[in-house]
This record gives structure tokens, C-alpha cells and sequence, in this order.
């Protein structure tokens, strides 16, 4: 399967934090001819091992991470008239939601009930309206349902997620919901399968982590069971665009961006910046002092502490339903990290310790 | 379905070329003669004798229209019609005769610093996929019009889609058109309602009229409000007649006429209770030396927004409550 279908299939399937099922076994599916054992954790986070091809039981070991998980919408009350109010579940920004199509997964996920985020009409608003912000005190959803219909299987916690068909864009160019971060799986899944064409001794976990978006509780868990020697985060960074800051976005269709700060070990950093100017391929520096909101922080701290990189690809419009990347980016990640992992070897991990 | 097809077609005002030829292709068979005007209104008249009735029904959307393209690849633009700025962040578009699609960005909540302004029309752009101005010439051109890229989606009585206003009242006028009558009933299709009824008024200048009525989608108000307000029409309890609104106050025989035709018939009717908005009978009713004009609606939740919501029997009602009430038209049961 082409890694383009690879993603789409991956962000269609629902995995809103802490209800990631769907996903996951999506995710595992995809994983599986690529590695000697999958399973997934209590947690709901996907384990997959690829065992490196050096005799005995010392080998040493690399987890690499994308999270599964994506933000989405949980309802909270039934009122009167049928109108479904909502809270959210990691960060959405409000001002995404007015006028949004959502579907609502009633019952088991199975009875999809399709809905808008009612957005009142310029001819019924009083005068200045328009110029003050939605909250989620003035946002509900309409189905046209009425309450007692709509309670023979919504019921609160039930969770929502905003209608947005995968799209290609010209020049390469793709359009979906929940890049974040099922781009940064499907670029794991590419890496693994790169892997089986190179020759690596390491021990390969990739993981799929649950729960990223609200509190690193995947990558935590993972990280402590596993005990890996190193480990790389994979997840998405801000891409450029009119009103973002340059100096902190990245162009797309320039290669990912490799992290550069306190939270990364710097010999993994200076590692993957050596291999990506070995093989030529593109990247990005993005450098960043503050802790960011990526995995690669949660398993910075792990145990005794895993010495941590973090990969990431460009990505406009991020914890939209539009958000937008390019293609070649996924997969220049995934040769970088391929290659890289190739080329772990004992020494490597004896250097970590030597500043 | 009729209304997915009416629906789904773009026809931004001005640029109705691809829902007028979907509609010329629905109403062609069971009309006398069709034809267009300089400004791209379409006529389907069915000959008779007697006093000439004209039914319009507009047939373009609110949308955008691209007015400049930045060298970094983004796409700007300006509205066309009505549209609430807080309805565009984060949106699914198609850009110009190709349907190129494209989504209006934003940036991310996490560089926001907690500023949560409404982010003006004037601040927003289509990212197209594309990193130069080369990229995006491949998607976009300066005065290409652009639509949202809602389609129709039908659960039970519910239908969820696009530009209801007044693709609706175009469905009515077609079904009204498939039916015969002794007088002469010229369906017009008009276009730039949504930039000042524009179109009606050279069509009714043209046509002559003796009675107009403008079909439409119109607000429906029964939503959750902060204040205990009148709705402006509840959507499922049938057609919204217009008495009066800020482009016409409605000929009272007309209004008379569909009031007891709908009581006698049985059919569900409610007056809309704002007198906010404008329709195609703004200016037919002001045109030469004036015709009496009436507005009949049916109540969609949510217009001049990317998707909307109407009840299927809300459409059902207006058309029969629009065909019953000619027919009694014909009888000559109205004062003139």
C-alpha cells in the first residue's frame, strides 16, 4: 500500500485521547509485516518490536514514538430542542468550531448521527456580534433530531469528531484531519518498513502513544516498561504561514525538522543531523530551549533517563481539521530515521555518557 | 435528489454559470420557452392566458472571491454576501470553475498566547497547498470565485448541505414549473440576489409582471438564545410568509391568498417574525409602475453559513402551499 493511502486510512480512523481503540488497531494492522511482535498496552498505546539482527539477548535498545491519539469534542449535556453541548478534549481552539459538520459516534462508535456547530445567521445577530469570540458556552450542536430521538443513543460522554474528507492539494500537497500525529505514524510505519531493506543490530520499539494530547501518559508508560537505551519522539511542527512567527515555523517540502535544546540528548541531534548530510537528505533545524509538547519530553525523564531526539514534520494549521503537509516530508523522516537507526551501534551508546 | 443536486452545485453571485445549466437542464422539458438575460437570469415560462404571474427563486450563494495571491502561495480574498467572519478559520473550499479545493488556515492555538479576537476576512487566506506564487497558479487565479465544499447529506426528515439560501426556493420553483396552469407562470432564476437583488429587478422590468412572488430559504430562528426572543421562523412547522422585511412590506391580497389557501388545504404555514433581510420581492415590487409582491419561504437553520439544515417537509409544504394557492390564483379568487 502506498504510504499516501497508508495516512489516509490512519487519520479517517477515529482515536480521540483516552479512546484511541480504533486507531490503534488500525495502526497495529499496519505495523505488523514489518515487525516480530505486536500487541497493545493497557494504556491503549500500540508496542511493536523489531528484533535487531546480532546474536544473544544483549542487544541494546531504540524506542521511537508517534501518538496515536488526536483532540477532539465530548458532549455534555442534552437540552431542550435537541441541542447537544460540548466540551473539548485536548486543546481545540473554539474559533475553529462555528459552522463545522460533526458526526457523532452514538451507541458501541457504531450509529454515526450526523450534525453543524450552529452558527447564527448575520441577519439575526445584534449589532457588533460578529466581532466577539465564540465560546463554549455559546456553541451546540444541531442534528434537526429532537431530544427524546436523540436520547435513544447520545448520551453524555459521548464523543464527537468534526467531519473533514482526506484531500490531495496540488504540488504534492495533502489536506486532513488529525495529521497530528497520524502523520508521525504513518512516518514510523514507513520507517519500520525501510528497516526490513537495512540491516540494524538495535532492537526496534515503535510505539503508537496513547494520550499525548492530554498528558504524555503513552510515552510515560511505554517508556518505563520498555527501558530503552535511546529514544526518538516523532510528531508534527508548525509550518509556515501569513501571521506565524518565521523564526518559529518551518517551510514544508523542506525535509522534518530535528530538535535541537535542553530536551534532547546532543549527540542524538548532532547524529541526525550527520546522517541527513550523509544521504542528503533535506531537514530543518528547529530549536527550541522550553520543554515542547511532544513526547520526546515525557521520555526525556523516563526511569533514570532516555536519552531523547525528537524528529518532527512541518505542518500548517495545526489542531485544525484542515491541517496541511506535504507528503515528501513523511517520507524523507522515515529514510533519516531509518538510516539512522541503521547505523546505531555499541559505541554509540557508550558516547552518550561522555560530555 | 433534486435538493443534492441544486445544493451541491456552486453558483457564487456572479458567477452562476454551473447551477444555472443544472437547473436549465431540470426545467427545460415541462416549460414553453427558456431563456437568459444580459445579466445571466434564467426565464422558463409556460404559456397561458390571462394575468402573467412571475415566481422567482435566486439562484446564487453567498462565497468568496480571490483577490490576491502572495508570493509565499497563499491565496487572500474577499467575501461575497453575507458571511459571519467566525464561521471561515479552518474550512474545506473549492476555488473557481475547476473546483480546485483549498482550506482557509490559521494559526495554531498553541502560538495564539491566549488571544482568542475574531480574526477578520481581511486576515484570513486559503492555503492551497503550495509554497510560491508558481505552486499556486495551479489552483487559484485573481477573481476566481470560491465556495464552501459542503455536500448534502440526508437522515430521515433532516437535510444537512449548503446554500439552502435559496437553492431551497429554486427546488420549489421547480416543482411548481412541472405542474400546468390557464395564465401565463414565468419561473425566473435570478442571479445576484445576495449583492441587492440585483437580478429581479431587470427581470421583472423585462417581464411585465402582474403578480410576483419570490420563493426562498429564509432564517430559522428556534435555537438556543440567551434572551426569550420570538424565533424569526421555527424550521418543521411548515412555510414562512413574509408580511414584511427591510426590502418590502408584502402585498396584503397575496398574503391573504396563501393564508386561506393554506387553511383550507390543510397545510401548515407561519409568518416570519424578524424584519430583518431582503428578497427577490424588494424589487420586483418597486418596479415599473409597481407590482403586488409576496415572499414565501422555507426555514433553514444556519444560512450565509458553510452548511445549513432544512426538514424535508418544510420544502414539501411550500411547494404544495405555493401550487394550491395559483391554482386558486387562477380561479380569480384574489381582489386586484
Amino acid at each position: 500500500m502506498e504510504l499516501k493511502d497508508v495516512l489516509k486510512e490512519l487519520t479517517e480512523a477515529i482515536g480521540i485521547s483516552g479512546y484511541e481503540f480504533p486507531a490503534a488497531n488500525k495502526t497495529a494492522l499496519f505495523l505488523k509485516p514489518y515487525c516480530h511482535e505486536v500487541s497493545l498496552d493497557n494504556m491503549g498505546s500500540v508496542i511493536t518490536l523489531k528484533r535487531g539482527e546480532q546474536n544473544g539477548d544483549k542487544r541494546l535498545k531504540i524506542l521511537i514514538a508517534a501518538h496515536l491519539d488526536e483532540i477532539g469534542l465530548m458532549i455534555t449535556k442534552i437540552e431542550d430542542g435537541g441541542f447537544i453541548r460540548v466540551t473539548r478534549v485536548g486543546g481545540i481552539d473554539v474559533s475553529t468550531l462555528p459552522g463545522q459538520e460533526v458526526k457523532i459516534f452514538a451507541g458501541q462508535g457504531e450509529n454515526v448521527i450526523r450534525g453543524v456547530i450552529g452558527a447564527k445567521p448575520p441577519h439575526l445577530q445584534n449589532p457588533g456580534e460578529s466581532s466577539k469570540p465564540m465560546g463554549f458556552d455559546d456553541l451546540y450542536i444541531d442534528t434537526g433530531f429532537s431530544k427524546s430521538e436523540l436520547e435513544k443513543s447520545v448520551e453524555v460522554g459521548t464523543l464527537v469528531r468534526i467531519e473533514s474528507e482526506f484531500t490531495e492539494l496540488e504540488n504534492g500537497y495533502i489536506s486532513a484531519q488529525a495529521m497530528d500525529d497520524r502523520a508521525g505514524v504513518a512516518s514510523m510505519i514507513e520507517t519500520l518498513r525501510r528497516l526490513t531493506l537495512r540491516k540494524h543490530t538495535w532492537d526496534v520499539y515503535a510505539i503508537a502513544t496513547a494520550q499525548e494530547e492530554v498528558s504524555g501518559l503513552g510515552a510515560k508508560s511505554t517508556a518505563f516498561r520498555i527501558e530503552p537505551d535511546i529514544a526518538i519522539a516523532i510528531d508534527v511542527t508548525f509550518g509556515n504561514g501569513p501571521g506565524i512567527p518565521e523564526r518559529r515555523s518551518y517551510q514544508l517540502g523542506k525535509g522534518p525538522t530535528i530538535g535541537l535544546g535542553p530536551n534532547f540528548h546532543p549527540k542524538i541531534t548532532q547524529k541526525l543531523c550527520d546522517v541527513a548530510k550523509e544521504f542528503e537528505i533535506p531537514y530543518q533545524v528547529e530549536a527550541d530551549p522550553h520543554p515542547g509538547g511532544t513526547d520526546a519530553y515525557s521520555l526525556q525523564v523516563s526511569k533514570a533517563g532516555i536519552p531523547a531526539g525528537l524528529l518532527s514534520i512541518p505542518l500548517r494549521n495545526m489542531h485544525s481539521t484542515v491541517e496541511v503537509l506535504k507528503l515528501e516530508d513523511v517520507k524523507r523522516l522515515a529514510e533519516l530515521l531509518s538510516v539512522f537507526i541503521s547505523q546505531l551501534d555499541s559505541k554509540f551508546q557508550e558516547d552518550l555518557k561522555c560530555f | 435528489m433534486l435538493l443534492e443536486k441544486l445544493c451541491n452545485a456552486s453558483g457564487v453571485s456572479g458567477f452562476e454559470n454551473e447551477i444555472r445549466q443544472v437547473i436549465k437542464e431540470e426545467v427545460t422539458q415541462y416549460v414553453d420557452e427558456i431563456w437568459t438575460d444580459t445579466m445571466g437570469n434564467l426565464f422558463a415560462m409556460k404559456k397561458g392566458i390571462g394575468p402573467k404571474v412571475m415566481v422567482a427563486a435566486h439562484i446564487d450563494e453567498v462565497g468568496l472571491f480571490v483577490d490576491f495571491i502572495e508570493s509565499s502561495g497563499f491565496v487572500r480574498f474577499q467575501k461575497i454576501g453575507g458571511i459571519d467572519d467566525r464561521v471561515l478559520p479552518a474550512r474545506k473550499v473549492l476555488i473557481g470553475e475547476k473546483k480546485k479545493p483549498g482550506v482557509i488556515g490559521i494559526k495554531p492555538i498553541h502560538l495564539k498566547g491566549g488571544n482568542n479576537q475574531v480574526v477578520g476576512s481581511d486576515d484570513l487566506y486559503i492555503d492551497v497547498g503550495a509554497s510560491s506564487k508558481d505552486e499556486a497558479g495551479k489552483s487559484a487565479k485573481i477573481g476566481d470565485p470560491v465556495v464552501f465544499s459542503t455536500k448534502l447529506v440526508q437522515s430521515g426528515d433532516i437535510l444537512r448541505g449548503k446554500a439552502f439560501d435559496d437553492r431551497a426556493g429554486c427546488g420549489v420553483l421547480i416543482e411548481i414549473l412541472k405542474k400546468s396552469y390557464p395564465f401565463t407562470l414565468c419561473g425566473v432564476f435570478t442571479v445576484q440576489e445576495e449583492l441587492g437583488l440585483r437580478g429581479a429587478g431587470i427581470a421583472a422590468y423585462a417581464l411585465e409582471p402582474d403578480f410576483g412572488f419570490a420563493l426562498e430559504g429564509t432564517t430559522a430562528g428556534d435555537t438556543p438564545t440567551k434572551k426569550d426572543i420570538s424565533p424569526s421562523t421555527n424550521m418543521g412547522e411548515g412555510p414562512a410568509i413574509t408580511i414584511m422585511d427591510r426590502s418590502v412590506i408584502s402585498d396584503k391580497n397575496l398574503v391573504n391568498l396563501l393564508v386561506n389557501t393554506a387553511t383550507k388545504e390543510g397545510i401548515p404555514y407561519q409568518f416570519k417574525r424578524t424584519i430583518t433581510g431582503g428578497t427577490d420581492s424588494g424589487a420586483i415590487h418597486r418596479t415599473r409602475s409597481g407590482v403586488p409582491s409576496v415572499t414565501v419561504a422555507v426555514p433553514v437553520r444556519y444560512i450565509h453559513s458553510p452548511v445549513g439544515i432544512i426538514n424535508i417537509n418544510d420544502f414539501n409544504n411550500t411547494v404544495e402551499l405555493m401550487y394550491k394557492s395559483l391554482k386558486a390564483l387562477e380561479s380569480g379568487n384574489i381582489d386586484h
